[in-house]
């Protein structure tokens, strides 16, 4: 139904659009004919029709479709008969919604009773009625429009300063929609997570030592108090970040020293895109890596030493989300060395330095603040990485420095506690938004602080 | 000031050696660094190539079920004892016939799950089989499949294996009947999701990621471009713009798992939308893909040269006019490339599409943006976390089907590159 009402706007418009200059052209013969030229083109007159056309019918019906369903989803509560939705509380009469929805789309997993029936049938009704009656309040704005749009061509309209306002109008909206997207970002994770300060008060999830985040699924139940002290989850994502960058750092920085200064052309044309395509893997492709090889590797030869190691050690973890930013590290670095004047480089080869000489006593103290920079880029990705470590680190907070034990992360804890659970009225779910608001202002401060450096040094060369 | 170093004789020599030993020191860490992250790329690949292999072909059984009129209602063809029916069509295969109860469930066993509902679904499609023979070709299950491929060794000690001495000879029995055949494994793409490894396949996710990248590419692709030609072409320099433009390039590094926490609070919380369909996980991959797009675009015009926009102004076009015909043609291809690019990515993006529930089991192939599905990154997820022996293989198969179409896309993107910018 949506689908057909979109094809008839789109229809409409184009019509609108044919029309309008059609009539443009009308102008452009009679302008020949000694009255004055248009101001416009034709095509522009034809445009701005179809916008006064399209544009109100297509709001109209996105808002329609938006306030329909809980409209009529009250209509029906209300004219359920009185025995059915007495003493309900609020939940369970979604629940009965729910099923009389079901009923009425034919998907029916229960006998219904016979109330549900008549209220499905009455859905059924009332959604028809709801579908003719938008098509035709659209169908009439649409033709309001054409006539209010029509009525105003005349040869010395300027369509095209009206069409040419239209197009900024979307343009801007649409640059508003990435600021839209950050405000969505900050009130939606601000909003859940002063509920769950409401319910967890933020001085016992920053500092508290113990993260159990369980609820009681029903009342009374023996050891059901969570406890939501966080600090054994930032705990486990230092460790696992840590190990990353130890391993991350050195390879990726050597990586670019040798492909700036060592390799032959032929190999870096080779190499670099190599490196891309690391760079480009899915991140479940790495944690399916990381299950399947690195861990079970790790833990033999831990067993091997006689060492006591976990099947989802941090080791395992941080090694392979480390093997995902070597490119991002590489990458990063070869910028920085890359933006280091050549008459640098040149006066040190010149006075007789080797080229190691010239790398590490002129041309990485000169790029240290860019890799810097990018090394803080690296390690706000490490922090925000989650299928990785969804799928090889572990799910138990311990607090632990031992890179062969089991530890949580941030990302796991969010991904955990949320999946499969929509209620947004316990702590157990609402912990996600405040671990993700967490999550959210480190990598942005990483972030901010890591292209701040990058630029400021880019300026001093440029 | 110190007396300069002497530059010949034996301590100066001593001294340009050890010079030289550190620089080949430095090249030597350098090259291994490198080959340490190039062989990582080379085991990840040969590790997925090896693990994919079982899963190319598929261990079947042909036989041919007797579909007797006393085992079924006549009145409704969709009930009756197909079970029996199928246990029966694969014992008649056997040299002896079972004799327990366990006998004939370990016979039925042999067979994927979904046989009898396959027999139910042809004679509900042709009741005129009723009382003919109707001849099939089924997976075996799992055990049986890893038997068949040589996968689990006959000798490993039985209480460590899943089939037992008698399982395995009467598997070898059908064998030496010519019944078992290890055809190529189209089923990997052509069936959805499934319980049983043996009749798992990609399709429903294939779909599910198809019309998420649609929905990606229907919002992301034109608010992008509209979102860059306002910022590089027409805003004014002030605070505001200034704002949105720093705000453009943190939104590209916020953590992809954050966009799911907006998902699943304003999209399915707010706005009502229904989970886990790909118009969701369209919507919610279009914001982590604009930022990228955004980037692109901007990159691209400013590449356009001054000339094209100043010979544009000059024969008296309007600032919208120079943008739309001229300026936004030539910097198509760069556009273009990196939207490709920047689809690719969402195409891989996993975390944000588990909170919004696109890990559902789900048998069958979404039928538009609004049916539940999955896609293929959390496909892999939900496989790879699946205990089955036969889903190993198959999460190889699915990665590299992954990576392929990944591979696509990025060839796709880098030929558009060459070709349309050697027109310009």
């Amino acid at each position: 139904m949506t689908g057909y009402l979109f094809l008839t706007i789109i229809a409409f418009s184009l019509a609108a659009f044919l029309t309008g200059r059609a009539a443009a052209r009308r102008f452009a013969a009679e302008g020949r004919s000694g009255r004055p030229a248009a101001h416009s083109v034709p095509a522009y007159h034809g445009a701005f029709v179809a916008i006064w056309v399209g544009i109100p019918a297509l709001i109209l019906a996105l808002l329609w479709r938006a306030a329909e369903g809980p409209v009529i989803d009250r209509l029906l509560a209300r004219a359920l008969p009185p025995e059915m939705t007495a003493g309900l509380s609020p939940a369970a009469l979604d629940l009965l919604l729910t099923e009389i929805h079901h009923v009425a789309e034919g998907r029916i997993l229960a006998p219904a009773s016979p109330g549900v029936i008549e209220a499905a049938a009455r859905l059924a009704a009332w959604s028809r009625i709801g579908d003719v009656a938008m098509f035709v309040v659209v169908l009439a704005l649409m033709l309001l429009g054409a006539w209010f749009a029509c009525a105003r061509l005349t040869p010395r309209f300027r369509a095209r300063t009206r069409v040419e306002g239209a197009l900024s109008g979307l343009m801007i909206l649409c640059s508003g929609l990435a600021l839209a997207t950050t405000l969505g970002i900050i009130v939606s994770l601000v909003h859940e997570a002063v509920a769950f300060f409401r319910l967890v008060p933020p001085g016992e999830f920053l500092f508290g030592l113990v993260w159990e985040p369980q609820i009681a699924t029903r009342p009374g139940q023996i050891a059901a108090e969570g406890a939501f002290g966080a600090v054994p989850v930032f705990l486990g994502t230092l460790l696992i970040s840590a190990i990353a960058m130890a391993f991350a750092v050195p390879v990726g920085l050597l990586s670019a020293v040798y492909l700036h200064e060592y390799a032959s052309p032929r190999f870096r044309r080779v190499a670099k895109p190599m490196l891309e395509i690391l760079a480009g893997v899915p991140t479940v492709v790495y944690g399916f890596f990381a299950i399947l090889v690195v861990a079970p590797a790790i833990r033999t030869t831990g067993t091997m030493m006689g060492l006591a190691t976990s099947p989802n050690s941090a080791l395992a973890a941080g090694l392979v989300i480390g093997g995902m930013i070597i490119p991002f590290i590489s990458s990063l670095a070869d910028d920085a060395l890359r933006a280091v004047p050549r008459d640098l480089r040149d006066g040190s080869l010149a006075m007789g330095a080797t080229p190691a000489e010239t790398m590490t006593r002129v041309l990485l103290p000169a790029a240290l603040p860019g890799i810097a920079g990018g090394i803080l880029l690296a390690l706000s990705r490490a922090i925000g990485e989650t299928m990785i470590v969804v799928m090889a680190a572990g799910l138990i907070a311990t607090m632990t420095l031992n890179p062969l034990d089991s530890v949580t992360t941030v990302t796991v804890q969010i991904v955990t506690t949320l999946v499969g659970d929509t209620a947004f009225d316990n702590p157990k779910t609402l912990a996600a938004f405040a671990l993700g608001l967490v999550l959210f202002l480190v990598t942005l401060a990483l972030n901010t602080i890591g292209v701040a450096i990058v630029r400021r040094y880019r300026e001093t060369y440029e | 000031m110190n007396a300069p170093a002497p530059h010949r004789g034996g301590a100066a020599e001593a001294r340009r050696r050890r010079r030289h030993r550190a620089d080949r020191l430095l090249r030597l860490l350098g090259l291994g660094a490198i080959s340490l992250a190039l062989g990582l790329l080379g085991v990840l690949i040969a590790t997925l190539v090896i693990g994919a292999t079982p899963a190319l072909t598929q261990t079947k059984l042909r036989v041919t079920f007797a579909i007797s009129p006393e085992l079924i209602d006549p009145a409704d063809p969709g009930i009756g004892a197909y079970r029996l029916i199928l246990r029966r069509g694969v014992a008649a295969l056997l040299p002896e016939q079972p004799t327990t109860m366990a006998e004939w469930r370990e016979i039925g066993g042999i067979v994927t799950g979904n046989t009898q509902f396959a027999i139910r679904d042809a004679v509900m499609a042709d009741p005129s089989l009723i009382g003919r023979n109707l001849t099939l070709t089924v997976p075996v299950s799992d055990a049986y499949d890893q038997l068949g491929k040589g996968l689990t060794s006959r000798d490993t000690p039985p209480e460590r294996r899943k089939l037992s001495d008698r399982e395995i000879a009467r598997f070898d029995a059908l064998t030496a009947r010519g019944a078992v055949s290890r055809p190529f494994n189209w089923e990997l793409i052509t069936r959805s999701n499934s319980r049983f490894p043996e009749t798992a396949g990609l399709a429903g996710a294939i779909v599910g990621s198809f019309y998420m990248l649609l929905v990606c590419f229907v919002v992301s692709f034109p608010a992008g471009i509209a979102a860059a030609v306002w910022l590089e072409e027409f805003a004014p320099r002030n605070r505001l713009t200034d704002a949105v433009e720093v705000n453009i390039n943190n939104l590209a590094a916020v953590p992809s798992i954050v966009f799911g926490l907006l998902g699943l609070s304003v999209l399915i919380g707010v706005f009502g939308l229904p989970r886990s369909t790909p118009l969701v996980g369209g919507l919610v991959l279009s914001l982590m893909t604009l930022p990228t797009i955004i980037i692109v675009t901007r990159a691209a015009l400013r590449a356009v040269p001054r000339s094209i926009r100043e010979a544009a102004h000059g024969v008296g076009a309007s600032r919208h006019q120079v943008v739309l015909h001229h300026v936004l043609p030539l910097a198509m291809p760069g556009i273009l490339t990196g939207t490709i690019i920047g689809l690719a990515h969402a195409l891989g993006e996993t975390a944000p599409l588990l909170l919004i529930g696109m890990n559902a089991f789900i048998t069958d192939p979404p039928g538009g943006i609004l049916e539940a599905s999955t896609a293929l990154p959390t496909q892999i997820f939900i496989w790879a976390g699946s205990a089955e022996h036969g889903f190993v293989s198959r999460t190889c198969a699915a990665i590299l089907v992954l990576l392929g179409f990944l591979l696509a896309m990025n060839a796709v993107a880098i030929y558009l590159r060459q070709r349309l910018e050697r027109k310009t």
